[in-house]
């Protein structure tokens, strides 16, 4: 028996940073949303127990419940695609605060080669650069234009960090300063500086000193404790959506957060839709939300999912090329390269975005016409906090277990650092979302099907990345440097990298995109799809400050559809626009 | 900390490591469990204090998972291979490893909890990941299993009674995928072992193992701080005493 509930303005699907955001703009604007979470609500008083690596790193009591729903992976087409029983390559969280929850922080604004990558890729290099299978395509929207919504979501988050030499086209000051420095992270910074880089303060939400946003709430100072990413802060000085903005749209009292609220479906008429199913998982009671405006906020693969399921918009076919939703799956790619030192430093204390980065050899920064690759990534060192489960690092010959293991992992223990990239993934024809047809969530729905592999892009940009990396901890004075390779293909076991993006994305065409620069669905006018899930395809920064951004640029949007019904942006280069 | 705990002697460490089991397995549970704490660390465990600031002596050191003290023994064993006592401290065992391991094979660890356990089951590719309707605790039993029987088929004897240069042989065999098991490979049952041998020695001690904090110690890891904000800047390592979870009630 499905209980019909009261119609709302809007219902979004998912409260983290993206239903946050939606739910604290409209609230303010004085518009009613319900927030649907299927995750249990929490704040800053949760987290006392929280430096506890093997809870939260190690069992990740902050990530979803793999039991009720999770993905299926395979590398290509042609294989049968089989669940992910347990977390590996990446990380899903849930929760109110979602993946905002337990993130390290790092605050980055993607570049204006990124939003028009295609355009200036051919432009520069000719239309040839790349093989046909990398859909690169524009993203509709250009830096200058998304520019406000970052400067809106910096304001909000209170980020650290100082300006990008390299990134001339930002002027604007971070609300609060960089945070401080280690004697390794400057060291980094000389050793760049040295080989003629431009290196800078990473971008953080470990936010620097006390501050209080425009909303009114007020984030406190980091105290580098070291228990930052798969974490929850529990001095509430990383901004979270549970310290920002999901209180401040509860203070408007115009919204309502529902929460063990999950979505399995969403209502409509083939032309608008009329609002959401969910089950409430505590006890499997079922309701109907009807709403003038859904929107979905929550993760990658679930945004994709629910439109699916829904039958809204039209899947991706790798075979014909065509269709959207579950299209330009991308990923980042992680060269890690690790320093060992004879010095010891105190590799315990740290915070999550507490790092010094360069852009050298990112976005279009550096020539790239003697190369088979486009793009790059921020190359970084980072000072997280070392924790000692996962943390073993030892020089490469020694074995994983045992007596030189121990002694080994236990002398490298603070005499070990690695340089990382966010290096670019490209979209391939091949690497997409669909549903599954033979697994199922906890509810009788088909699970979402991965299909990916990493593509010859991938490792040229990983080892040239990790090259430029090795040149920086040489530079350092390491003892020894250690490049970990890319695997040939991609294995959903070990650890890899959390940014998963794409299968709802944005552009200016409905043929090649499924939301238009607002994140509307060009097919769907009251439909509205938040998330990395909108990237054409993953930059070398981290996503956070994006997705926040488009974020804010969708909430506007929202109320202009509010005020007026229809498409707000006119297709470019559609018959069907 | 005493000394000892840096330097422990030698020739006791070689009677620990090649005799303690025998006595353990012929005698009875009393002697191991006393042989297997951190008592050893004060030097001559029969003088052991009988209150201490550590949990070596605390009542959850028994068992909630395994009902056979030669299959925990066992394990035991095979735990202490992957994090030996050494010049740098002490091992899996006096650390409590296998304690910490025993609980949590009983409870959401062991049994799969919060991971996607519907079939249909099939083998897939390398890429793929673990595919087994097996739970983790029965991947440990099983895996217990086939290590004795390694033993006794290549060396007619138990794997506790072994050389610990034997029992590495058979671990290592583990790890190479070499060994039959009934729908696991040996290698993901080693790989369980190895993290949940690590997790024992480095988890906060609120959880049975890492005794004493001395697998902190010996990492200078300093464990739950609430601050490091005065010292992140310190050009100088920093020695800091641990602190645990408890202290934060």
């Amino acid at each position: 028996m499905v209980k019909t509930l009261d119609k709302v303005d809007v219902v979004t699907v998912g409260v983290g940073w993206a239903g946050g955001i939606i739910a604290s703009e409209l609230g303010k604007a004085g518009v009613k949303v319900v927030g649907l979470e299927r995750g249990e609500n929490r704040s800053t008083e949760d987290f006392q127990m929280v430096h506890d690596e093997y809870r939260y790193a190690i069992r990740y009591d902050l990530m979803q419940d793999l039991s009720k729903e999770t993905i299926t992976f395979r590398n290509n087409p042609g294989e049968t695609a089989l669940p992910m029983r347990q977390f590996g390559a990446f990380l899903i969280g849930t929760g109110v605060g979602g993946a905002g929850t337990h993130w390290n922080g790092d605050t980055w604004f993607f570049s204006p080669y990124d939003f028009e990558i295609k355009t200036m890729t051919d432009k520069k290099y000719g239309k040839n650069k790349l093989p046909k299978e990398y859909l690169i395509q524009d993203w509709g929207i250009t830096y200058d234009e998304l520019e406000p919504y970052y400067e809106k979501f910096e304001k909000m988050a209170g980020t650290s960090g100082e300006l990008n030499p390299l990134r001339p086209e930002r002027t604007r000051d971070y609300p609060t300063p960089p945070m401080k420095s280690t004697p390794m992270l400057d060291r980094f910074e000389k050793a760049a500086t040295n080989l003629g880089l431009h290196p800078f303060r990473l971008p953080s939400a470990n936010i620097s000193e006390a501050y209080t946003n425009p909303d009114g709430q007020t984030l406190n100072q980091c105290q580098y404790c070291g228990f930052c990413e798969k974490f929850g802060c529990e001095y509430g000085a990383k901004s979270t959506p549970n310290v920002t903005v999901i209180p401040t749209a509860l203070k408007t009292n115009n919204f309502e957060l529902r929460t063990h609220a999950n979505v399995v479906g969403i209502h409509h008429d083939g032309k608008r839709a009329t609002g959401v199913r969910y089950v409430d998982v505590q006890t499997g009671e079922e309701f109907d939300q009807p709403a003038d405006i859904v929107v979905l906020t929550s993760y990658t693969v679930s945004n994709a999912r629910l439109l699916l399921l829904s039958d809204i918009g039209k899947p991706y076919d790798p075979n014909t090329g065509t269709g959207v939703i579950g299209k330009n799956y991308c990923y980042h790619i992680t060269p890690v390269v690790t320093g060992f030192f004879k010095d010891k430093f105190n590799a315990s204390m740290g915070a999550g975005s507490l790092g010094t980065t360069l852009d050298d050899f990112n976005n279009d920064n550096f020539d790239h016409s003697d190369l088979d690759f486009i793009h790059g990534g921020s190359i970084t060192m980072k000072q997280l906090g070392k924790r000692p489960i996962n943390e073993n690092a030892a020089p490469k010959g020694t074995p994983n277990w045992g007596k030189e293991f121990k002694q080994k992992s236990i002398e490298y223990f603070n005499r070990s650092i690695p340089v990382t990239s966010q290096g670019t993934s490209l979209p391939h024809r091949n690497n997409y979302l669909s549903l599954d047809p033979t697994y199922k969530d906890a509810y009788g729905n088909p699970l979402m099907r991965l299909t990916y592999d990493f593509t010859e892009h991938d490792h040229k940009l990983h080892d040239f990345i990790s090259e430029r990396c090795a040149e920086i901890l040489h530079e350092m004075g390491a003892d020894k440097v250690e490049t970990r390779d890319l695997m040939e293909h991609f294995d959903i076991v070990p650890a890899h990298n959390d940014h998963i993006t794409g299968g709802v994305i944005m552009g200016e065409d409905p043929e090649t995109s499924a939301l238009n620069n607002y994140l509307q669905m060009w097919d769907m006018d009251n439909v509205f799809v938040i998330g990395a899930s909108a990237f054409p395809h993953n930059g070398g920064y981290n996503p956070t400050g994006t997705v926040g951004a488009l974020a804010y640029r969708a909430a506007e949007g929202i109320l202009k559809f509010k005020e007026k019904d229809g498409q707000l942006v006119k297709a470019k280069d559609s018959s069907r626009a | 900390m005493s000394d000892e705990k840096k330097a422990p002697d030698l020739s006791r460490r070689k009677f620990i490591k090649n005799s303690g089991y025998v006595a353990g397995g012929a005698i009875g549970g009393g002697i191991l469990t006393s042989l297997i704490g951190t008592s050893v660390w004060n030097g001559d465990q029969k003088t052991a204090p009988e209150t201490t600031t550590n949990n070596a002596d605390s009542y959850n050191r028994a068992l909630m998972y395994f009902r056979r003290r030669k299959d925990f023994e066992i394990l035991s064993a095979a735990t202490e291979r992957i994090f030996p006592e050494d010049e740098n401290g002490p091992g899996a065992i006096a650390l409590g490893a296998p304690y910490f391991i025993d609980h949590q094979l009983a409870g959401g660890f062991g049994n799969n909890e919060k991971e996607y356990t519907r079939g249909p089951f099939s083998e897939g590719t390398d890429y793929q990941g673990y595919q087994s309707p097996l739970k983790r605790h029965e991947i440990f039993s099983a895996g217990i299993q086939a290590m004795e029987r390694e033993s006794q088929e290549n060396y007619g004897t138990s794997f506790v009674d072994l050389e610990g240069e034997q029992q590495d042989k058979i671990l290592q065999k583990f790890q190479d995928n070499k060994v039959k098991m009934k729908h696991v490979s040996s290698a993901y049952f080693f790989d369980q072992l190895r993290t949940a041998t690590l997790s024992g020695v480095y988890a906060d001690p609120l959880y049975g193992g890492n005794a004493n904090m001395d697998g902190w110690r010996m990492k200078e890891f300093p464990g739950s701080q609430m601050s490091y904000i005065q010292q992140i800047e310190s050009e100088e390592f920093i020695d800091i005493e641990p602190s645990p979870l408890k202290d934060h009630l």
